[in-house]
């Protein structure tokens, strides 16, 4: 019963959370919100006893929506709502939003009655890092290894694009080289 | 056990721990005050009953009754949310931390944690990490550039050092082989040599210079440099809502030792003739101790050696240590 209670209060604080980000016109309130959204959802995954993905998604997502915070205080003054060209228009929203439930209803109610069920069951006894473990590393080798190489690669790409001036210190600069790159 | 008494046992333990830890946040305040001052050959807070002791209770009677000051031009409800998070957040880590050894009281067998989850190493450390939206919501919410500039070195001092935690961490896992905090602390029962700092001390020397900086102590506390940016993100901060930043900040002291001592220094087993539940409160307080001693011996550092420090060096080292470590383990 407490699973189910818990359900019901994540998804709703879930759902507001969602809701407040796609509607505030304050960048400071929709990162915030987005935030603590992404770390709500993590509770369905401990209502799943699914641990291990919990914390992940609770430490992922709180990097990842750190670096919108930088971005937001680089380009918006965050105190001050963003002025915004689209004048709402209710009724298309309202119609698309529905649209869009209609459609996840009738794809999702053929299914969702009796042929849901587990790939990979958990087995007794093994705990959860282990059996994500065990997954990734037999039949997900080949997507694992290509998200791996990936991320290699936008790493260095993001050495490379960022650290074209790394030798040169701000800090240590002294003020007349400063003004000798003025007068030029 | 039934439900009902799952609950009520649950519940009793939360409020026991939140009274617990919340008191001691407060009385570390006098701990760093006194420790500071005998450091720097003065008395410290002398004046408020013996010794100062009751000095803790006049700081607080003085934060629950000053004004509660919100700017005019702040995020209201965000600047008022954000040290609620910062508090929140240290206390929920410790909801996964295994505090003392089963004991036994009128009959009842009492396991001291709260939540036994199977990953309480990732738990405690994300629940931490997410603890650094306080700071941040905070400047980024109180519209005052001190603020903004102790905001910005939020998201780049804790994010970086979020990194080296989790590299550190690593190697002793994959001794481990488990997450479960309970399970590290029981990989050591063989006394003083099984401890895992002997096994990793590169480990432990990370582990404990990137706790510094994330629970922003001396000499990595730039988000609130006093020299520097005034206050950082606190500048615009009065009364509780000020304190619960700094309840937030000594709870995760003590909840980084907790974690310090139970992966490295062999947690609440039996220290030779020290008992299991105290031999762990000593090595707690030995690293709080540690975490003010280091205030009093050293300056702060730069934010951009901070970052060189961070990238240049712990992680690189980090990094090997896991691989050497990976290395032994296969032969």
């Amino acid at each position: 019963m407490i699973e189910t209670i818990a359900f019901y209060l994540f998804s709703a604080v879930t759902i507001v959370m969602f809701w407040i980000t796609v509607s505030s016109k304050n960048a400071l309130y929709s990162m915030s919100a987005l935030a603590a959204g992404m770390i709500m959802i993590s509770g369905f995954f401990f209502l799943l006893d699914a641990d291990f993905l919990g914390v992940v998604q609770i430490i992922v997502y709180t990097g990842a929506v750190m670096a919108l915070y930088a971005f937001g205080m680089m380009f918006f003054d965050t105190t001050r709502e963003v002025k915004e060209n689209i004048r709402a228009p209710k009724l298309v929203f309202l119609l698309s939003g529905l649209t869009a439930l209609l459609l996840v209803i009738a794809f999702v109610a053929p299914i969702a009655a009796d042929h849901i069920k587990a790939f990979y069951p958990m087995v007794e006894g093994v705990e959860n890092p282990q059996a994500v473990g065990v997954v990734l590393f037999t039949k997900y080798l080949v997507p694992f290894e290509v998200a791996a190489v990936m991320l290699l690669v936008a790493m260095i790409a993001g050495i490379i694009l960022a650290g074209k001036k790394m030798d040169e210190s701000l800090t240590l600069k002294i003020e007349e080289e400063f003004q000798e790159k003025g007068a030029k | 056990m039934t439900f009902t008494a799952f609950a009520i046992a649950t519940l009793i333990k939360i409020l026991v721990v939140l009274g617990i830890f919340s008191a001691l946040a407060g009385f570390g305040t006098y701990l760093e005050r006194k420790v500071l001052a005998f450091m720097q050959r003065r008395l410290g807070p002398m004046h408020v009953g013996p010794y100062g002791l009751l000095q803790v209770l006049a700081d607080g009677i003085k934060l629950f009754t000053k004004e509660d000051i919100v700017p005019q031009n702040s995020v209201k409800p965000i600047f008022m949310i954000a040290p609620v998070i910062g508090a929140a957040t240290a206390f929920i880590a410790l909801a996964a931390v295994p505090l003392l050894p089963e004991f036994t009281v009128f009959g009842v067998t009492v396991h001291p944690i709260i939540a036994d989850i199977n990953v309480g190493v990732l738990f405690v450390l994300g629940v931490m990490a997410s603890g650094l939206f306080a700071p941040l919501l905070a400047g980024m919410a109180s519209a005052n550039k001190w603020g903004l500039l102790g905001a910005a070195r939020t998201a780049i001092q804790l994010l970086s050092y979020e990194v080296v935690t989790g590299l550190s961490i690593l190697a002793p896992l994959m001794l481990v082989g488990s997450l479960s905090l309970i399970d590290i602390n029981n990989y050591q029962t063989g006394g003083f040599t099984e401890w895992i700092v002997w096994k990793q001390p590169v480990a432990f020397v990370l582990f404990l210079i990137a706790g510094f900086a994330e629970t922003n102590r001396t000499p990595f506390d730039l988000l609130e440099h006093e020299a520097e940016i005034v206050s950082g993100y606190a500048t615009e901060y009065s009364g509780m809502r000020w304190g619960m930043f700094f309840i937030g900040e000594y709870a995760n002291m003590i909840t980084l030792g907790f974690l310090a001592s139970l992966i490295f220094l062999g947690g609440f087993n039996d220290w030779g003739f020290i008992p299991g539940g105290l031999a762990i409160v000593l090595k707690v307080s030995f690293i709080f101790f540690f975490f003010l001693w280091t205030r009093a011996a050293w300056p702060h550092v730069r934010p951009d050696q901070l970052m060189w420090l961070c990238w240049k060096v712990l992680m690189p080292i980090a990094v090997i240590n896991v691989v050497v470590t990976g290395f032994v383990l296969m032969m």
